[in-house]
């Protein structure tokens, strides 16, 4: 939109003549408008305020809030084994990750690890959980451009990882797949199996959503060039993840501070070097085959052993406090957790990629027009559970 | 056992009866597994102080304002509330500890300052992190950062919405997941699990009350 086609409706406006000086909104281009929180591209109940003149994005403010259950709050009163099924509640597309990063935290609090045998486990359903995010992703933010096709491919293809994930656990989508020490459960007959069918099988799906998408003239005009933020920007305004690696920032904690088993893995960090929307793309779609490479490893040196570490029945670290985090799909996901030495936490702080990410929005759709606020929206990759908490 | 070894009980909410059956249920368990743990556990790891020439530099500027220890390798500085925004400038400014992980608090109902306020900072040439701590009394405030780090905007909302911690010089502190006209903050110790805003409830919502 350039500025004349307003200067001359707003001619247009004042020619008629009307007699209200005091109503400002005549003379002024800005308008204030409500996007959400229900509406079916802010993935879930985000409300937005845009103001905007015409259809060109002035400033944004997020109100959020709308999904917060305290789970702060409630970890203080829930002992370290009652909070961990909570935690699968905050980013429920990613349930694998909250708990890993919630599990790993407590053992470090603890001074305990985890056997080999269960970290292998863990990077395994991680990674796993990280395509399923990403798929996730990719078809919600492709039906909120335009293009419906990835959104049944993708979830097509997400329906096999949660088919491991229900053999292994019961469970779909908030898994609680991990325990404070390690795993519950042994793998079942047939995983290692299964898991390498999987790998097989999406390999080649990958490439179909690229084929839909990557030289799609109207993917690439709705995204190429669309809710750009400098490396620089991002840094300051704590973005994390596949946004902040678009930027060209080559940081990945899975390396920059290996947690699990991941320093045994060969793997890349996939960046950008723009910044907008169709780097982040592109940035997920290769994450997705890093994640492949890292289960092939991980499920063919899958060692023999215990899978759980010793931990007393009886959670109580000692008193003292850690900060512990890990790369969820979103970006840093940490827990801060201070022990008085009891059973329950005294407190918990979750560090939401989500909620940290979703600040940059402002930065991101400053100047750009309405429909692009919502391709912005999918592409920060926010999840309202996590947001809220 | 869980009852005495959580120093800091919170004065009990009114509804809050469930807890101790939760409790009560968990008694006869711990009974036998503490018995095994027991000879198992070390004493626990102590903060050791944290020697480093970062450390070295800022112990001369600052001296007993400021004091650095290790816990389970991780660093963290406990420093004046008086040097919080020179110390947290310092450390990106001449540090490069450009990326503002998180900031958040943790209050103790029974100390004279009740707050801990914390800042995870991590630095991306150095790839390091480092905590920030200081204590700060209720109803006092302390320094916003968003002039340090953009990020702390909504970091400092949150808290604010959290514990009613004051930022000065935050460019819009209102709160962020709670509803603008509601009261209390319900992270601090003194607000209960069951506690409600009772009649922002009823006038917003409609609805006797939110349980």
């Amino acid at each position: 939109m350039n500025d004349s086609t307003h200067d001359v409706s707003n001619r247009a406006l004042s020619n008629l003549d009307l007699e209200t000086p005091e109503k400002p909104y005549l003379d002024s281009n800005e308008l204030i408008i409500n996007m959400g929180p229900q509406h079916p591209a802010t993935h879930g109940v985000l409300r937005v305020i845009l103001k905007l003149d015409g259809e060109k994005v002035l400033g944004t403010e997020c109100v959020i809030g709308y999904l917060h259950r305290g789970v702060e709050k409630i970890a203080e009163n829930r002992t370290y084994t009652m909070f961990n099924p909570y935690v699968d509640r905050m980013d429920y597309v990613a349930a694998v990750s909250n708990g890993l990063g919630y599990c790993e935290a407590v053992e470090k609090l603890m001074n305990v690890e985890a056997p080999a045998r269960a970290k292998y486990i863990r990077v395994i359903l991680t990674e796993l959980n990280r395509i399923a995010s990403h798929q996730l992703w990719l078809g919600t933010h492709a039906l909120d451009i335009g293009a419906m096709t990835p959104l049944f491919y993708t979830f097509r293809d997400r329906e096999e990882i949660l088919k491991i994930f229900e053999k292994y656990c019961g469970a779909r989508l908030t898994t609680h797949a991990f325990r404070i020490g390690g795993c519950q459960y042994e793998t079942y007959a047939g995983f290692e199996k299964e898991v390498k069918n999987f790998l097989t099988f999406v390999a080649p799906k990958i490439d179909e959503y690229e084929e839909l998408l990557t030289t799609n003239r109207i993917w690439i005009e709705r995204t190429k060039n669309v809710g750009v933020i400098s490396a620089l920007d991002a840094i300051a305004l704590g973005v994390t993840g596949p946004v902040l690696r678009a930027s060209g920032v080559k940081w990945d904690l899975r390396k920059a501070q290996p947690y699990a088993a991941y320093s045994e893995f060969d793997f890349d960090i996939p960046t950008g070097t723009n910044g907008d929307t169709y780097d982040r793309y592109l940035v997920r779609m290769a994450e997705m085959r890093q994640s492949l490479r890292i289960i092939e490893q991980a499920v063919n040196r899958i060692p023999e052993g215990p899978i759980m570490a010793k931990v007393p029945k009886i959670i109580k670290p000692p008193v003292g406090e850690i900060y512990h985090s890990i790369e969820a799909p979103k970006g840093e996901l940490g827990y801060f957790i201070v022990s008085d030495g009891s059973t329950q936490p005294y407190r918990l702080r979750v560090r939401p990629p989500s909620f940290v990410n979703l600040q940059a929005l402002d930065t991101m759709v400053r100047g750009l027009l309405v429909a692009d606020v919502v391709a912005v929206i999918g592409t920060i990759d926010i999840v309202l559970g996590e947001v809220d908490r | 056992m869980a009852e005495e070894a959580k120093p800091p009980v919170p004065p009990p909410p009114p509804e809050s009866e469930k807890k101790p059956a939760a409790e009560g249920r968990a008694a006869p368990a711990s009974a036998e597994a503490a018995k095994p743990a027991a000879p198992a556990k070390p004493a626990g790891p102590v903060p050791v102080p944290w020697t480093s020439p970062l450390v070295e530099k800022y112990k001369g500027q600052y001296g007993s304002g400021l004091d650095a220890q290790t816990y389970l390798g991780q660093n963290y500085f406990a420093v004046d509330r008086s040097l919080i925004p020179d110390i947290l400038r310092l450390l990106r400014d001449e540090e490069q500890f450009d990326y503002c992980v998180d900031i958040t608090a943790v209050h103790y109902l029974q100390r004279e300052k009740q707050f801990d306020v914390v800042w995870i900072l991590y630095s991306f040439p150095r790839n390091e992190r480092v905590r920030v701590k200081t204590q700060i009394a209720d109803g006092a405030s302390i320094p916003s950062s968003v002039s340090i780090w953009a990020t702390a905007n909504w970091l400092e909302r949150e808290v604010y919405d959290m514990f009613g911690i004051q930022f000065d010089g935050h460019p819009d502190l209102k709160r962020i997941l709670l509803p603008d006209g509601w009261k209390g903050h319900p992270l601090r110790k003194d607000y209960g699990i069951l506690q409600q805003d009772n009649e922002w409830v009823q006038i917003n919502l409609g609805i006797e009350s939110g349980q």
